[in-house]
């Protein structure tokens, strides 16, 4: 490290970006209850990883989370999220019909609590392996912040 | 507006210093040049907006807006930034007249608009006698989660939901398949600075990172 100019960003960030991916998981499972969801948690966990990067550099975060492991995150959440309407499917409902996961009848909502945490999670993984390969993309071609850029 | 000045005086104070806020910094982007400063005061203004829309009751659209807007939007835009130049170039004055033009009939015709609107939580208005009572009154019975947006969001609307994740994700994908994944091109990059190369875009000299690898 050549020159150590930014240690109060550097050590305010290290402190910061559990509590940022903690937060997330926070809004993910808190959903039900109060206002977030998958969208915002995929967004703040995206945010997490960016703040290491901004701080750290690219080549950092891209050691703790490979490309790679984002651009297939991605996909995977959309594929989690097609599967809860197969599972459906298969059990004899329609698609995302969270009433069939468990042949509930009407007014029992075992299902509906269990297929939209599920949902949830798919929509987190897709939106934070989006934003993220949408980062990587950019922030792999440029340099970093320059200083007389601040 | 009549009913204005019947609710609580000092959230049309809230309202007004937001909305002042937003103008002032909606101007400050308008009029500046500097590309950096511009991507910062549209940071503050996604915040600003997502203050204001906690004013107003729409929580889960504040957390948005704060989330996408203060957050993803202004280091997306900052990555773009940073391809670029960065001032923008002055205008001529008569390029900036159309501009200027379409500004202002298109704020009159949304001021005209305001007028029909009804005030802010009417029950009576077309929002929520419909269809949005009708969730608030059948929500607990079918889904037993009590934040009405998750249900409607996930499990009445749940295509609706399955759509926007699958655009999401297209949108990510686009943006890799013009732009490249990012590791490859950086990893050119660290080649180039390390075999000592000038940077080719630009005449000044390759930015140092601190702790580049090469």
């Amino acid at each position: 490290m050549k020159s150590d100019h930014h240690v109060i960003l550097r050590v305010i960030a290290k402190l910061l970006i559990p509590v940022i991916t903690m937060y997330a998981f926070y809004v993910q499972f808190h959903g039900d209850f109060g206002p977030g969801g998958g969208f915002q948690a995929g967004v703040i966990i995206a945010v997490a990883v960016i703040l290491y990067a901004l701080v750290f550099g690219v080549p950092a975060a891209m050691r703790a989370v490979p490309p790679v492991f984002t651009r297939s995150l991605a996909a995977i959440g959309v594929m989690i999220y097609a599967g809860v309407g197969f599972w459906a499917l298969l059990n004899g409902g329609q698609y995302l019909e969270y009433q069939a996961l468990f042949h509930e009848a009407p007014g029992e909502h075992h299902g509906q609590h269990i297929g939209i945490m599920i949902i949830e999670i798919g929509v987190l993984c897709g939106v934070s392996g989006a934003m993220l390969t949408i980062f990587y993309a950019f922030a792999g071609r440029v340099a970093e912040i320059r200083d007389e850029d601040w | 507006m009549p009913g204005m000045f019947n609710g609580d005086f000092g959230i049309v104070l809230v309202n007004i210093f937001l909305l002042s806020i937003l103008f002032a910094a909606a101007i400050a982007i308008a009029r500046m040049r500097s590309l950096f400063a511009i991507v910062m005061l549209s940071g503050i203004y996604s915040l600003v907006s997502a203050v204001w829309y906690v004013a107003v009751d729409a929580v889960d659209v504040a957390f948005t807006e704060a989330a996408v807007g203060a957050g993803m939007s202004t280091v997306v835009l900052l990555g773009a930034m940073l391809l670029t130049s960065r001032t923008a170039k002055p205008e001529k004055m008569f390029s900036r007249l159309g501009p200027f033009l379409v500004c202002l009939a298109t704020g009159a015709a949304l001021i005209y608009a305001t007028v029909d609107l009804p005030p802010l939580g009417d029950a009576t208005s077309a929002a929520n006698a419909g269809v949005g009572y009708t969730y608030l009154q059948v929500t607990w019975f079918d889904t037993g989660i009590p934040n009405v947006v998750t249900p409607v969001l996930a499990s009445y609307r749940g295509f609706d939901t399955l759509g926007e994740t699958t655009v999401v994700f297209v949108a990510g994908l686009a943006v890799a398949l013009l732009l490249g994944f990012g590791e490859r091109s950086l990893a050119e990059r660290i080649r180039n600075e390390g075999r000592g190369g000038a940077d080719r875009r630009k005449s000044k000299a390759p930015a140092v990172s601190d702790e580049d690898p090469a």
